[in-house]
């Protein structure tokens, strides 16, 4: 039988309770559960994490790199999105 | 392409790496650039796991259980760390497959330091202090490579590697301070271990051929003589401290540059140990092929099983 490489998964890893799962590295494995085992002896071996994601790497849809320019710019037109845009007179608090 | 818009990309490249802003896998970059991490990366993770080999000689001989648990603890880690590396590669569109061949059939290079053979308990004392130390020496400005990847990676290593320096150190401290025969046995090891850790840093600045342009890049962040230099300042005091001694009779202090400077290095055994003629290179490469031969049918099954199960899955959704 001539040999399958094994599919590649991304790793993301949720190091305490209230925080995201982040994304640490990828490795490969069979199927989902061996992943996630696997995930677990090479990315948790110091208390690193207490949840792990793994998502095969192929079903990452990523934004084009190229066009992060103009893909990204119209947040830096739109001042008004953020709170310094507007004018307070002094002495306002609370706000 | 265009040469006119092959350049401003290129120029665009630079300049990012100038103002320190990271390359990301999926941001253009020259193929240059591309091709030196794939072989700088790949190197480095054929050393992590090659290296496990050498180590890998005492971890059933180890005198205690606490000793035979660290080693085994650093012997995985070595494993992880490969597979760090492997998976940096992988994000440059290398196939890891591909890069293990390459190793096996003798094409990619590694570290030479773990072509030399480990003879008695005192070489894993050398190996976690001086080896480890060197690697450490090497990784903790790889830490600010300009290719995101590589850079997370080393962090992830350097953290992990910072209790492998100092466990070698105490196997050492423990021979030192034990029996005449103990102590003469770590003597030994670091006989054997101080001229190959020095040469792990690379050719001298002077022949080396990839420095410049890798500094450039920002790949390297300090030249191979630099690093040394370091190292050698680092570890001669430490070994002093044990009462041991440096196996390098012109070895002197200066006060002007405030550095130690040692004999030259017999730059012919590096490369007669680099290009296989070391002695373990044969026998590593062995190992390692046969380490993947054995371990066929664990992943052809386990793959099988995979797409098995999957098509049960599919059937029954």
């Amino acid at each position: 039988m001539s040999e399958q490489e094994w599919p590649l998964w991304e790793v993301f890893i949720r190091s305490k309770q209230g925080l995201n799962h982040k994304h640490v590295g990828s490795l490969r494995a069979p199927d989902a559960q061996l992943a996630v085992d696997n995930a677990r002896d090479v990315y948790t071996r110091r208390s690193e994490g207490i949840s792990i994601w793994v998502v095969a790497s192929n079903n990452v849809f990523a934004s084009d790199a190229s066009e992060a320019d103009a893909f990204y710019d119209p947040s830096n037109s739109k001042v008004y999105r953020h709170p310094t845009f507007y004018d307070v007179p002094d002495g306002i608090s609370h706000m | 392409m265009e040469t006119s818009s092959l350049d401003l990309l290129e120029s665009n490249f630079q300049s990012k790496i100038d103002r320190d802003i990271k390359i990301e896998p999926k941001d253009w970059m020259p193929d240059d650039y591309r091709q030196t991490l794939i072989r700088q990366i790949s190197q480095h993770a054929h050393s992590e796991v090659v290296g496990m080999l050498p180590e890998g000689n005492w971890i059933t001989r180890a005198p205690n259980l606490r000793r035979k648990a660290v080693l085994l603890a650093k012997v995985q880690d070595e494993a992880g760390h490969g597979l760090y590396l492997y998976s940096a590669t992988e994000t440059l569109g290398a196939d890891r497959e591909e890069l293990i061949d390459d190793l096996h059939e003798g094409r990619a290079k590694y570290s030479s330091i773990f072509n030399y053979p480990t003879l008695s308990w005192a070489d894993m004392g050398a190996i976690g202090w001086l080896v480890d130390g060197a690697a450490i020496m090497n990784q903790v400005p790889l830490c600010r490579c300009s290719y995101g990847p590589y850079a997370r990676a080393m962090v992830r290593v350097c953290k992990e590697e910072s209790f492998h320096q100092r466990q070698g150190y105490e196997i050492m401290m423990s021979l030192a301070n034990g029996s005449p025969e103990q102590k003469a046995m770590a003597q030994d090891a670091l006989n054997r271990f101080w001229w190959p850790a020095l040469m792990m840093f690379g050719p001298n600045d002077a022949t080396s051929k990839h420095t410049a342009q890798s500094m450039k890049w920002k790949i390297k962040r300090n030249t191979n003589d630099e690093l040394r230099q370091q190292f050698v300042d680092v570890t001669v005091p430490q070994a002093e401290l044990i009462g041991l001694t440096i196996p390098d009779e012109n070895l002197i202090w200066d006060e002007k540059s405030n550095h130690y400077i040692t004999s030259p290095i017999n730059w012919d055994e590096f490369w007669q140990v680099v290009n296989g003629n070391g002695p373990c290179n044969k026998e590593r490469i062995e190992a390692r092929k046969k380490a993947k031969e054995n371990g066929k049918w664990v992943r052809d099954a386990a793959m099988a099983h995979a797409i098995k199960r999957n098509a049960i899955n599919l059937l029954t959704a």
